[in-house]
């Protein structure tokens, strides 16, 4: 902290205009190139709490209508829908288990390919980036058949094991670019401290690895969360369903849709995410810097 | 230390097993397995219509080429995929290096704010740009210009291919944000501190000190983001469906509409083949422009 300080006392005396007129022009552009999104956002929540479909911006009448589904069953139509937060639970169950699996091996794996002598190292990083290319739909089939001799089809399992599966070769590479800026002397002097290979990758190494898990973890998460394909495929039971498949339910088999309802549920449908992604943000973007010298 | 086997070759291939053996296990079943039976797939006539199939080895190939098609979806597919990737990449990158200026509260405002798209239904941001971008004069879009234009433009008529990529280039550039910013935080302090002591503009310091330390990452966003956008058809199909008159019809979408609509598993299954080695000689020549083979680091540390 002291040396940071000193910096600015450094810095020279007419610098401040600079600085705020940098200031001034750092935030008005990224405003502006966010502009889009903030206006599309805001309108959903102008729509989930007007009586009419919006035309323009301003809610023709009041209403909490929309997030009635919050506190009690909502008749949509002629159906009667099923609570919000069962659905919710399965949601999280598998945003959660996706991230925890993908996150865990893809830490392993990532570590052995930035740190272990591992044979065809190249070949195999570009062999797993090219899976991808694979439109995850045309793997279904196959898949489908395979959690089926597992024993897994209908089951919230399912769908953790073939999402995270999918997700850890991105997972991997991402974070083995992390893995790989950390300094090979942060290392050694662990296993001459007396660490074993395995306790200098728990302890000393993760710390410094943290930016590179909040980045993979917010995508496992957002993952399993928006899976909707896999989750219509390998689930049949309606009690398993995760909020995607509710999503779609509001607007597929009906005639008319209830946007006042829809744009409420989807703005409540985003919050889980945006919270992950805020603890996750906090938690793990600052890294220590114990262990950085010597660099 | 005693734990693991005394010999060094030995403990150094059981090391490698713990650490890749659960990825190898989950790679190998739910992507090699499922890939080969895709390419077995491709070579048959197999449809959900049909109760029988055969072999027809190249058949479903040589229909793609001969498909009327064909070559509309390939430039479209170019189109689509370059100028999206040019968008994610380029606004990410933007993105990132500025919020990483501001002070840590309101960077992840913004961030936040980007990640909503990412993290809203699909249908329902397909549907929040099919208002913005509406033909009537209801539309926002023509409500903002009505003052310029008068008259209502139908814009997914008339630009279409430029409103699929801005669509999706609003999702992927929250990728690239969230990978460069992390990225960014993991520069240890240390290198920017000296190179401000030393008097460095931080325009200098982006360019000769953050960038090259992002090199991976910018690959890897580059890389990934080519092979999703070649893959990915949702949101195409929610907003244009690849209208008008194949206008928006990318070779995944193509794919889709062959095997989940005409239920032509087969001829599906070549598409998808087909894009697959697009993605792996445009993957190999990215590669090739940002060196992959020297970022393989040597190993350092031998056996411990």
């Amino acid at each position: 902290m002291g040396r940071s300080q000193e910096i600015y006392i450094r810095a020279p005396r007419f610098g401040n205009i600079n600085r705020i007129l940098g200031k001034a022009v750092l935030y008005g552009v990224v405003t502006a190139m966010t502009l889009p999104i903030i206006i599309m956002y805001l309108w959903l929540f102008m729509q989930s709490v007007s009586e009419k479909v919006l035309i323009g911006f301003i809610p023709s009448g009041f209403t909490a209508d929309g997030w009635r589904f919050l506190w009690g069953p909502v008749k949509f139509g002629e159906v009667l829908l099923p609570p919000i937060w069962p659905i919710t639970l399965n949601s999280l169950i598998i945003a959660l288990g996706v991230t925890g699996i993908e996150v865990s091996i893809a830490l392993m794996a990532g570590y052995a390919l930035s740190r272990l002598r591992v044979p065809f190292r190249d070949s195999f990083l570009i062999l797993i980036i090219i899976l991808h290319a694979f439109p995850g739909i045309t793997l279904l089939i196959a898949i489908f058949y395979l959690l089926n001799v597992m024993g897994l089809i209908n089951t919230l399992l399912s769908v953790i094991i073939a999402k995270a599966a999918l997700e850890i070769p991105m997972a991997t590479w991402l974070i083995k670019g992390f893995f790989d800026a950390v300094p090979w002397d942060v290392e050694a002097s662990a296993l001459v401290d007396g660490c074993s290979r395995l306790q200098a990758w728990y302890k000393v190494i993760l710390p410094l690895v943290k930016p590179g898990v909040a980045a993979v973890a917010i995508f496992a998460f957002l993952a399993g969360w928006n899976e909707f394909i896999y989750a219509l495929t390998f689930i049949f039971d309606p009690n398993l369903y995760p909020l995607s498949i509710h999503i779609i339910g509001l607007i597929g088999e009906f005639r008319y849709v209830d946007y006042t309802l829809l744009a409420a549920t989807a703005l409540f449908y985003s919050i889980p995410p945006l919270v992950f992604f805020v603890i996750t943000q906090k938690a793990f973007m600052k890294v220590p810097l114990v262990g950085m010298k010597g660099a | 230390m005693g734990l693991i086997s005394n010999n060094p070759s030995v403990r150094s291939y059981i090391y490698m097993i713990i650490f890749l053996g659960p990825a190898l296990f989950l790679i190998l079943f739910f992507w090699i397995l499922p890939v080969f039976s895709t390419i077995f797939l491709s070579f048959t006539n197999m449809g959900m219509r049909k109760p029988n199939w055969e072999w027809v080895y190249l058949k479903n190939y040589m229909f793609v080429g001969a498909h009327p098609f064909s070559q509309k979806v390939a430039i479209n597919t170019l189109v689509y995929v370059g100028a999206t990737l040019a968008f994610n990449v380029l606004i990410g990158l933007l993105l990132a290096i500025l919020t990483f200026y501001m002070d840590d509260r309101t960077s992840l405002v913004y961030r936040a704010l980007w990640l909503l798209p990412r993290a809203s239904p699909p249908v329902v941001y397909g549907l929040l740009w099919l208002w913005v971008l509406d033909s009537s004069e209801y539309g926002l879009l023509n409500q903002l210009l009505a003052p310029i234009y008068g008259k209502p433009v139908p814009w997914l008529v008339n630009y279409a291919m430029p409103g699929i990529i801005v669509i999706n280039g609003f999702i992927g550039a929250s990728f690239s944000l969230i990978v460069f910013s992390s990225a960014l935080k993991a520069i240890p302090p240390d290198y920017l501190m000296a190179a401000r002591v030393d008097g460095a503009s931080e325009l200098r310091i982006v360019k000769d000190v953050i960038l090259p330390l992002m090199k991976w990452p910018i690959m890897f966003v580059t890389a990934w983001q080519t092979l999703s956008l070649l893959a990915s058809y949702e949101y195409i199909l929610i907003v244009t469906d690849g209208g008008p008159f194949f206008e928006t019809e990318v070779w995944s979408l193509f794919a889709y509409h062959q095997a989940f609509q005409h239920l032509e598993l087969g001829f599906g299954a070549a598409l998808a083949m087909i894009l697959v080695i697009i993605a792996l000689i445009a993957v190999l020549i990215q590669m090739k422009l940002f060196r992959f083979r020297e970022m393989i680091t040597p190993v350092k540390i031998e056996h411990t």
